[in-house]
């Protein structure tokens, strides 16, 4: 897949987030579209999965570490065929298969139950040794938020990684510098991320997580890397694409009333009409 | 009755016995492969021992992402760390997701001993039972922990197996002896008094019985090595017949063996009950022996509260 097509790809992925947040009400819109070019990414172009087969064995895995941004991940398994993108206003609601966190048990295309911080990338290290144990050739690849590398379990999981060896492991720091309650480096900083995963033994690579020529290059590299796991530092926007929701921490997890949802559309409108431009 | 086998080493050794018989079994320890006495199985099948170093709750997600690629990992450490400081992470990494992952957790109660409060988990029964799809077992002797293993290893879903750190006496020596997870054992029939028991305390319980008897008190006794789900049908219709039950665990009186009993008699079938146990203090240190018998849950012990229970 090209960049351009990436590009416009990323684009449905963020709309979705949008709608199905202000659907229900409730949710991270932030996050989600702060990551939403590396989801799109990660399942149109890195990863060996079959939409029609969530499970096949052989298939490469994600563990969507910060479970919050499951609308990021929902609008990118639907836009890939794992469900119907109709569905996505569902989010949040009563009786939806679209749990508030990702719910491994009923949606189709998530390997892991998460949403409580620090616990999926402890996961991803399982499946990335299962592979290992059992000389398998897929992958794992694992979504964090900068915020959520506050958790210990979070350097308990890297350091049985490094130790591990697991090569076949890619750890994604969003680092779009917010948090709940506010700037990460305000809050407890987490500063400098790369040098600490570097020290638990990690390949590390820092890339603007909204260019997909650097994101490309990070996951060839990560391939490339023998008897290391790769940790991607992405530098992110959060709410990047909606212009009120960009670098505002109170976007966090909040969803847009009727006129802001309006707003939002529009502003992804006009992405896509410079898309079409570029093209 | 001659011998006495700490629980811990039944299921290290099980460990090993089942481990042909299901290839994809796998055993994660914290730094405690000596004392949890998953070394012998380490010893067996190295490459299928993975020590995760001091971080329990890394390695209860490690277990959960190795049973989504169709492992069954037995992750074990002590119950304190197990089930206490690994709660969470026992509930949304495995209980919510519903994985294959077995706990084995020793050291579990006051008979840790020595090591004092810190190390005597008196809460992890009352944490585990309240996770849903959670089995819960706290095997009594060597015969039925290593049965327990072997039942946990061929159920689907995931199972929290409670092993002790003192060596204590095998008693399910009988033939007829079978091991049927969410099965209560009825060890003594009696007409007077129900005295349901769960672990080491099975054995004081017995004791208890043979003293009561010499009162010309009738006991029952029931072995409940299956918290989760109980064996309702058993308790009930015991209390039925006696009208009072006593419950003994070397656990907290809250939120254990004697609530989920009282829970189930409440509901359906309300009888006066007592609760042996830990009542609502933390424990401290000295030999397990003499922890058991100050906190009255020796044969003795067992048996005087009960008398006065009873009124006699």
């Amino acid at each position: 897949m090209d960049n351009l097509t990436l590009q416009k790809t990323a684009n449905e992925v963020r709309k979705g987030v949008v709608t199905s947040v202000h659907a229900a009400k409730a949710g991270h819109p932030g996050g989600s579209l702060s990551a939403a070019d590396m989801f799109t990414y990660l399942y149109f172009e890195e990863m060996n999965i079959d939409p029609k087969n969530p499970k096949k064995e052989d298939r490469d895995r994600f563990v969507l570490s910060k479970g919050h941004t499951a609308p990021g991940l929902y609008s990118t398994l639907a836009n890939r065929g794992y469900f119907p993108v109709e569905d996505l206003v569902t989010l949040r609601k009563l009786g939806s298969y679209l749990q508030g966190h990702p719910c491994y048990q009923h949606v189709p295309g998530v390997d892991m139950s998460s949403g409580s911080l620090g616990q999926g990338i402890s996961a991803a290290v399982g499946m990335a040794l299962a592979a290992k144990l059992d000389n398998k050739s897929f992958r794992t690849y694992t979504l964090l938020g900068d915020g959520e590398i506050q958790e210990g379990q979070v350097w308990e999981a890297a350091m049985f990684a490094g130790a591990r060896e697991l090569d076949n492991l890619v750890v994604i720091v969003d680092n779009n510098g917010l948090q709940i309650d506010g700037k990460i480096e305000d809050v407890c900083s987490p500063y400098p991320i790369d040098k600490k995963f570097e020290a638990f033994n990690f390949n590390v690579i820092n890339i603007d997580g909204h260019d997909f020529d650097q994101i490309r290059a990070a996951f060839d590299n990560a391939k490339a890397c023998k008897g290391k796991p790769t940790a991607i530092i992405m530098k992110t926007t959060k709410g990047k694409g909606v212009s009120f929701m960009e670098n505002n921490a109170g976007w966090h997890g909040k969803a847009p009333n009727d006129e802001e949802y309006a707003t939002a559309m529009a502003d992804l409108a006009a992405i896509d009409e410079k898309l079409k431009e570029g093209n | 009755m001659a011998d006495k086998i700490a629980t811990r080493d039944s299921y290290g050794n099980a460990l090993v016995a089942c481990a042909e018989d299901f290839p994809n079994l796998v055993v994660l320890d914290a730094d405690l492969a000596g004392a949890t006495k998953t070394g012998t199985f380490k010893k067996a099948y190295p490459e299928r021992h993975i020590d995760c170093g001091i971080a329990e709750c890394n390695m209860t997600g490690i277990a959960a992402g190795l049973a989504t690629c169709g492992k069954i990992p037995f992750i074990s450490s002590f119950a304190m760390f197990a089930a206490g400081r690994n709660f969470e992470q026992v509930r949304n990494s495995i209980g919510y997701p519903n994985l294959n992952v077995k706990i084995g957790a020793t050291h579990a109660g006051i008979t840790v001993g020595e090591d004092g409060a810190t190390h005597q988990c008196n809460e992890d029964i009352a944490l585990m039972r309240t996770i849903p799809g959670m089995t819960v077992i706290v095997p009594s002797d060597d015969v039925e922990a290593r049965a327990a293993v072997r039942a946990a290893l061929e159920m689907e879903g995931p199972v929290y197996l409670r092993f002790g750190r003192a060596a204590v006496p095998v008693f399910n020596t009988n033939d007829d002896y079978k091991f049927e997870i969410g099965k209560g054992v009825l060890l003594r029939e009696g007409t007077d008094v129900t005295i349901v028991a769960t672990g080491i305390c099975v054995d004081s319980a017995l004791q208890a019985a043979e003293m009561l008897a010499a009162d010309g008190v009738s006991a029952e006794v029931i072995n409940i090595h299956t918290i989760k789900p109980l064996d309702e049908e058993m308790v009930i219709a015991s209390a039925k017949k006696t009208g009072k039950v006593v419950t003994v665990e070397e656990h907290s009186i809250i939120g254990g063996l004697g609530s989920a009993v009282c829970d189930a008699l409440c509901a359906k079938n309300p009888v006066p009950v007592k609760k042996l146990g830990m009542q609502d203090i933390f424990g401290e240190s000295g030999s397990a022996s003499a922890l058991l018998e100050k906190y009255k849950l020796d044969g003795k012990g067992v048996y005087a509260d009960i008398k006065e229970f009873l009124g006699k």
